[in-house]
């Protein structure tokens, strides 16, 4: 997918932006239905966060990031934007990009690669509970308090699971370096 | 700048989740902008969200693809410099010294910041050693340093170190330590004060 960020970025390339459009569109949509649009809407939005993938992507060349890293952060923006209707505080992943210079090497396109199959694997091997509260935190947008109430547990419960599940993320990549 | 207290890595994962309540996030990303630490979790933590959605069961698009625009006319976000983080940027403007500021009690002022969505965020200004008011806190409470340092039970927090406490931390009552502290406070709920002083902030709502 760094390939597709390339051909974007660099040749402006309408067969890479289909390519994106079929590969994302649906799961975008699917996100933003998850996270309370009705299904028109759902598509505006899809919509528009590829095109701004289109558009920054331009600006960022030789980006070494991952493809699907960015249109979350893009998808997520727009959902607290036009969804919530409050401001998307958090930056989208300019400044990570803006830092790395240069043309991708083969082997980082393919340690991006691994990087994001072992986080894939490292969730997947969660306890159940666990995956639960970073499904309720990602894909349903809720709260540590509102996720408390949901599951009839106490805040801190909700935070320590969260923060092991995280620790185990993080040590699933390093273990990779 | 060197920061040492940093957000909760819960709190981070709601932030790059983007479940964070308004307020909240408002702080975590003032945080974020000045702590590269901070910003290497929230890279970790983003791909956390990528992998989640490419395992959701697509929905197919009903339209086709829009016609590819010119590509064009984004500018790149400045670096961060300056007291006030990119984020509080547009509520506090560049400069901490130019804010108008609200008289609450001796050695205490504050300026609500408006914002969209839940919570309260609020910059305060502590004389040399003013202690905030005995509170609790319902649901999350973070404070940003901006300028001089903050003293708590826990130790020392100076520009960019964040305390993140939550109800379970039965009493948080930092005090300004010699040089004075200027802060950024979100909490999710309003803070219930306790004593004499209760009554006096109440007109203060979701201090």
């Amino acid at each position: 997918m760094a390939d597709l960020l390339r051909r974007i970025a660099e040749r402006a390339d309408p067969a890479a932006f289909r390519e994106l459009y079929e590969t994302y569109g649906p799961r975008v949509k699917a996100y933003m239905i998850r996270r309370g649009a009705d299904a028109g809407t759902a598509e505006d939005l899809a919509q528009e966060t590829l095109l701004m993938v289109w558009r920054k992507a331009a600006l960022y060349a030789g980006d070494k990031g991952s493809m699907t890293t960015w249109v979350f952060a893009i998808a997520r923006n727009l959902r607290i934007d036009r969804l919530r209707r409050e401001v998307p505080w958090q930056e989208l992943p300019d400044w990570r990009l803006a830092e790395a210079s240069g043309e991708p090497l083969p082997d980082e396109a393919m340690a991006e690669k691994q990087t994001q199959q072992r986080v894939q694997a490292a969730l997947a091997e969660l306890p159940a509970e666990q995956q639960q509260v970073v499904a309720l935190a990602y894909l349903e947008g809720l709260s540590h308090s509102e996720i408390a109430a949901r599951l009839g547990m106490p805040l801190g419960t909700v935070k320590s699971r969260m923060r092991i599940a995280y620790q185990k993320i993080r040590a699933a990549l390093e273990s990779l370096e | 700048m060197t920061i040492t207290r940093h957000l909760d890595d819960a709190t981070l994962m709601s932030f790059a989740a983007g479940s964070l309540p308004g307020a909240l996030a408002a702080v975590a990303a003032a945080h974020v902008a000045m702590c590269a630490r901070c910003r290497g979790e929230v890279a970790i933590l983003e791909r956390i969200g990528g992998a989640l959605l490419t395992s959701l069961p697509e929905v197919a698009m009903v339209r086709p693809g829009p016609a590819t625009p010119e590509i064009g006319g984004l500018q790149k976000a400045p670096a961060p410099s300056g007291e006030v983080p990119p984020p509080l940027m547009r509520f506090v403007g560049g400069n901490l010294d130019a804010v108008r500021w609200r008289w609450i009690a001796p050695g205490l002022w504050h300026r609500p910041l408006p914002i969209r969505g839940d919570g309260s965020l609020h910059l305060i200004k502590g004389a040399s050693g003013v202690k905030v008011p005995e509170h609790d806190h319902g649901g999350s409470e973070l404070t940003l340093v901006l300028r001089g340092a903050l003293i708590d039970a826990t130790g020392r927090y100076g520009p960019g170190d964040v305390a993140d406490v939550d109800e379970e931390v039965e009493q948080h009552t930092p005090a300004a330590d010699a040089a004075g502290c200027i802060c950024v406070v979100a909490n999710e709920q309003p803070t219930r004060f306790r004593g004499g002083l209760a009554r006096l902030l109440r007109p203060w709502h979701g201090l």
